[in-house]
């Protein structure tokens, strides 16, 4: 799971590793409110879940990690 | 001892005996596509694209230059006087909602009533109202028609925007339309029933707000000057200015739990509710509001901001034009009605509608 959100992520956001560890990719300006629409939609499609509206809150977004753990929630592995 | 409990009391309001009778929606017929302002961001096209189908974002109306809100509000009664679909002599009321008057004095209901010559015996009223201006000028409109002199009330929503957002501002420009909607209510010897519930929060008055224009900071040079955002997005103080994850995280908190009191206090459930009319700010908001409702997306229309644009309080009455249409001229149908941002404001309205006179979309 981890691999393909950074996948993603680097898709929305070509001129950013996010490979990388980053303190707050959102407050670091590598995610904008935009950015997490995208990244919602494309993270919905691909792993066949639907986010509920009240989770897309910029702190389920600071990292990779964060957003594993929200993904958790929908996805059983 | 006396122990005082204060009792938190839900702002539920009801009415009877008033009734829709009919809907006009007026669009200007300039129509801008998504693709035409692309290159304007400061973001790739790509990532534009993929804004593009997430959002919902495909093509808005917006007005040419000089045309107002009461330019709008004109050429519909005008149509609806030429058509006799509405008589001068029989309007008690004209309330006039909008966020962009001609004049800051006089109201532009007063000139829309000047324009026309209409009677001196009425009551002209403007309201500062957006996302939520349709609930707020209903209510009005049912409260005006609960004294004995008033029969007939004209509501007009009406919003001309496009002038004040930034075309270079991704974060507005793309959804940003402008349109006029006027609504005919009247008082009713059916024993219909309306529930509303309605909540505001002053403290977040700046999620959506114009920084200068008015008495606080009034239009000079420097509020002129523009300037970039973090996000990269280009604007003035003079421009419009939309936090767009505040809002959005207050539509999926706030409203779902009010559309909820709703149902309870008017004791009609969801699966009573023929259609589920809101406010449309983006397609991906709307569909994030369905789920959370467990509404069929196909019972909450949600493609009115792709086809013209979000014009404030006029997407209501445009998604129930658009969507229904002439269905509403012989059906009879129970809608719950929903706006939400401004304010912030935030209200529901479970109403029925059936034998309008009209209901319909025209250009100018």
């Amino acid at each position: 799971m981890k691999s393909k959100i950074i996948q993603i992520l680097n898709e929305i956001r070509p001129e950013f590793d996010f490979n990388e560890p980053v303190d707050n990719i959102v407050e670091q300006g590598m995610l904008d409110s935009f950015d997490v629409v995208t990244l919602v939609t494309m993270l919905e499609e691909e792993f066949k879940i639907l986010i509920e509206g009240t989770e897309i809150v910029s702190t389920n977004f600071i990292s990779v990690e964060s957003i594993c753990l929200l993904l958790s929630k929908y996805i059983k592995e | 001892m006396f122990v005082v409990i204060k009792i938190h009391q839900r702002m539920n309001l009801h009415f009877k005996n008033k009734k829709v009778t009919g809907i006009l929606t007026v669009l200007p017929s300039k129509e801008v596509l998504f693709e035409d302002e692309m290159g304007n961001y400061n973001a790739p096209i790509g990532k534009s694209l993929k804004l593009k189908a997430a959002m919902g974002f495909k093509s808005k109306r917006v007005v040419q230059d000089g045309i107002t809100s009461s330019d709008l509000c004109i050429f519909g009664l005008s149509h609806l006087f030429d058509k006799q679909l509405l008589c001068k002599q029989d309007i008690d009321a004209l309330i006039m909602v909008t966020q962009s008057p001609d004049y800051i004095m006089p109201p532009t209901s007063n000139v829309i009533q000047g324009h026309f010559g209409l009677k001196h015996d009425m009551i002209c009223l403007d309201i500062n109202q957006g996302c939520a201006g349709y609930i707020i000028g209903l209510i009005q409109a049912f409260m005006l028609l609960d004294q004995k002199s008033i029969n007939k009330v004209v509501l007009m929503n009406a919003d001309v925007l496009s002038p004040i957002v930034s075309k270079k501002d991704r974060n507005s420009n793309p959804l940003i339309g402008d349109g006029a909607s006027i609504t005919i209510i009247e008082k009713s010897i059916d024993n219909e029933e309306i529930f509303v519930n309605l909540k505001m929060n002053g403290e977040g008055a700046f999620a959506i707000h114009v920084p200068a224009g008015g008495a606080r900071l009034p239009k000079s040079q420097e509020t002129g000057l523009i300037e970039e955002d973090l996000n990269g997005n280009l604007r003035s103080k003079n421009h419009l200015v939309m936090k767009g994850d505040q809002v959005f995280n207050f539509v999926q908190t706030e409203v779902p739990p009010l559309i909820e009191a709703l149902y309870k206090y008017s004791k009609i459930d969801k699966d009573d509710i023929d259609f589920f009319m809101f406010h449309q700010p983006n397609k991906f908001m709307l569909n994030k509001l369905a789920d959370r409702l467990g509404v069929e997306r196909d019972k909450l229309p949600s493609n009115i901001v792709e086809n013209f644009g979000n014009a404030s309080g006029v997407t209501i009455p445009l998604n129930i034009s658009f969507n229904l249409g002439d269905k509403l001229c012989n059906k009879k149908y129970r809608l719950c009605l929903s706006g939400f941002g401004v304010g912030l404001t935030w209200g529901a309205m479970i109403i029925e509608m059936k034998n309008l006179a009209f209901c319909k979309i025209i250009n100018k």
